[in-house]
């Protein structure tokens, strides 16, 4: 084995793509500070550096309103791209999204309920979201476990649809009985998504659910590949599939329940991202779970850029998520889903 | 330090209650050899390998890796020794192989950790001792068949484990790419590494295997050396053929199905 000490040395496969840190970092941090200075007060378009020192109301505007709101859209596109990737690898389907193990539908469903029986206070909506948000994936992983046909994964995966169709059964009658002038449009809103109302309070609120969330997800990333293989393989490299699936779906819809609950339902982030991330730095999560973070919460303060700019009116996040969300996967997918997506 | 690396006591297994593989499973498997396990579809062969992994406990009996109990290791150490070669693998994204082969560093790393330069190099090791160090760069859905398996087997290398489990490595390949499978492992028991494998294939037990291991289904198994083991009576049995349809020719090894 002479050659053994060549070959270890030479590396020419590795591609060492660090300008695409740089590249996303530079990105996020430029839009980030544009950000700040982009809305529709004093004037639709930029703020001038001089208003900002001379209009009392525009520094209150800048500080209590716009930054909050900037850092919440930032926080909700990090988590969903994470959650979006965790989920993509534990289901080993490019498919999925956050949301689709009866999340989405709980958390839309529980502040309904909230809306319409409990006077909607915004705590109480957002407390609800969250609570039936994690509800829908407790339900989906205790059904799996009653399920007695296919793999675990496919169990999963049918429980989830099933708790899912529950929810939304369960919110087409609280919005039937919705009082139709006050209720319904409000429900209505909640459900298209936004982050108009979004103050330091509801940021604070939110963001240490998050940051664990992402935190476990971040320290998870390398071993999260093992997750994507079989079960058996996976064990056989010394991992246990089931439990740490659990954790990493855990952390995931903590995050996710915890950002929803104050944005409402934003849907492809997590869909969306994490192929892009993958077609940028490879398959290996340990490189394409950061390059989905930094992608998400850039997407994320674009997305909400455009509500609050393109019309007088707030343009609900939701709609512009699905609209941008679509159109690049489509764009996507017709060019082939890329390298780092087997078919 | 004795020879035996993997043994099976008394070992009973079933899917259901009433329909039982294994009864009273005793066998060694000796250090440093190569064992071929032979038998039917569908008998248990598989079943025998996940035993030998931990990933299925015995319902009576126990299975003793290096004289301790499977059950007192934990995931992880298990996985320093054991290492399995599946014999078809979910490839849901594209990875390099060297991406793939460093998954079999994971027994060696903590919990969130990640492969280093050190394991970077066990792996390259890994894919040379397979014998295919230039396709660290390629990707893994982009392989042939055959070099598909062999990535396989260089990330089970990469675990360093004492004993490496393979399930009908040569399932899906051609003449060519079975030879050179037959070969890498053959290299690797030369290299000492001790190798547990299935097969269907009473050809490949013929040629390479130290041991011979029966499945016949009668709950137990049968163990001897290829010569004392591969006969045309015992073939015929274990494969329920009609008598007189197999031949055997001591002076070229192989075994000919007679024309029909």
């Amino acid at each position: 084995m002479n050659d053994d000490a060549s070959l270890l040395k030479a590396q020419p496969e590795r591609t060492q793509k660090s300008w695409v840190w740089a590249v996303l970092a530079a990105v996020l941090v430029l839009l980030l500070v544009l950000s700040v200075f982009l809305g529709r007060y004093p004037q639709a378009g930029v703020l001038r550096i001089d208003q900002l020192r001379d209009n009392l109301l525009a520094q209150r505007l800048v500080v209590n309103v716009r930054i909050p709101r900037l850092l919440t859209s930032l926080l909700l596109g990090m988590v969903l791209a994470a959650s979006g990737t965790v989920f993509q690898m534990i289901f080993a389907n490019p498919l999925v999204e956050p949301g689709f193990l009866g999340v989405s539908q709980g958390a839309a469903f529980g502040a309904a309920l909230a809306i319409v029986f409990f006077s909607a206070s915004a705590a109480l909506v957002q407390g609800m979201a969250a609570l039936f948000a994690f509800a829908g994936l407790g339900f989906s992983y205790l059904l799996a476990r009653r399920i007695r046909v296919g793999s675990w994964l496919l169990r999963l995966i049918l429980a989830g649809i099933a708790v899912s169709a529950l929810f939304s059964a369960g919110l087409g009658i609280v919005k039937y009985l919705a009082d139709p002038l006050r209720q319904l449009p409000e429900i209505t809103f909640w459900m298209l998504g936004g982050l108009a109302s979004i103050t330091w309070t509801k940021f604070l609120a939110v963001l240490p659910a998050c940051l664990l969330g992402l935190a476990v997800i971040f320290a998870f990333r390398w071993r999260l590949n093992l997750l994507a293989l079989d079960e058996t393989t996976a064990f056989s490299l010394g991992a246990a599939p089931r439990r740490e699936r659990l954790v990493m779906m855990i952390a995931a819809v903590l995050a996710t329940s915890a950002i929803i609950s104050v944005a409402g339902m934003v849907g492809w982030i997590g869909l969306i991202i994490p192929h892009i991330a993958r077609r940028l730095v490879g398959s290996d999560t340990r490189r394409n779970l950061p390059a989905a973070i930094l992608l998400g919460g850039a997407f994320g303060v674009i997305c909400d850029d455009l509500a609050r700019m393109l019309m007088a009116g707030e343009i609900p996040l939701g709609i512009l998520t699905s609209l941008l969300g679509a159109a690049i996967f489509i764009i996507l997918m017709a060019r082939g889903l890329g390298k780092g997506v087997r078919a | 330090m004795s020879a035996s690396l993997l043994s099976f006591e008394h070992a009973a297994f079933g899917y259901t209650r009433s329909k039982p593989i294994f009864t009273d499973l005793n066998y060694q498997l000796r250090r440093g050899t190569l064992t071929v396990i032979l038998g039917p579809n569908g008998i248990g062969k598989t079943t025998l390998l996940y035993l030998a992994l931990g990933w299925l406990q015995p319902s009576a009996g126990q299975v003793l890796l290096e004289n301790r109990p499977l059950q007192d290791y934990s995931r992880a150490e298990i996985g320093r020794r054991v290492s399995l070669v599946p014999q078809t693998e979910r490839q849901p994204y594209s990875y390099t192989v060297l991406e793939y082969v460093l998954f079999g560093r994971a027994p060696h790393l903590a919990l969130f950790g990640a492969p280093g330069e050190k394991d970077e190099q066990a792996a390259r090791q890994a894919l040379a001792r397979a014998g295919i160090p230039e396709l660290a760069g390629a990707y893994v859905d982009q392989l042939s068949g055959g070099e598909g398996q062999l990535v396989l087997i260089a990330r089970a290398l990469a675990q360093e484990p004492r004993v490496l489990l393979l399930d009908e490595p040569s399932a899906h390949l051609d003449l060519g790419n079975k030879y050179r499978l037959m070969q890498t492992l053959s290299d690797l028991r030369k290299h000492g590494t001790t190798i547990l494998m299935t097969t269907h294939d009473p050809e490949i037990a013929l040629s390479i295997s130290d041991e011979t291991v029966l499945v016949d289904g009668s709950g137990s198994v049968t163990v001897g050396t290829p010569a004392q083991l591969l006969t045309a009576e015992s073939l015929s049995r274990l494969y329920h053929l009609p008598e007189g349809a197999l031949e055997i020719r001591p002076s070229h090894p192989g075994i000919v199905l007679r024309r029909l």
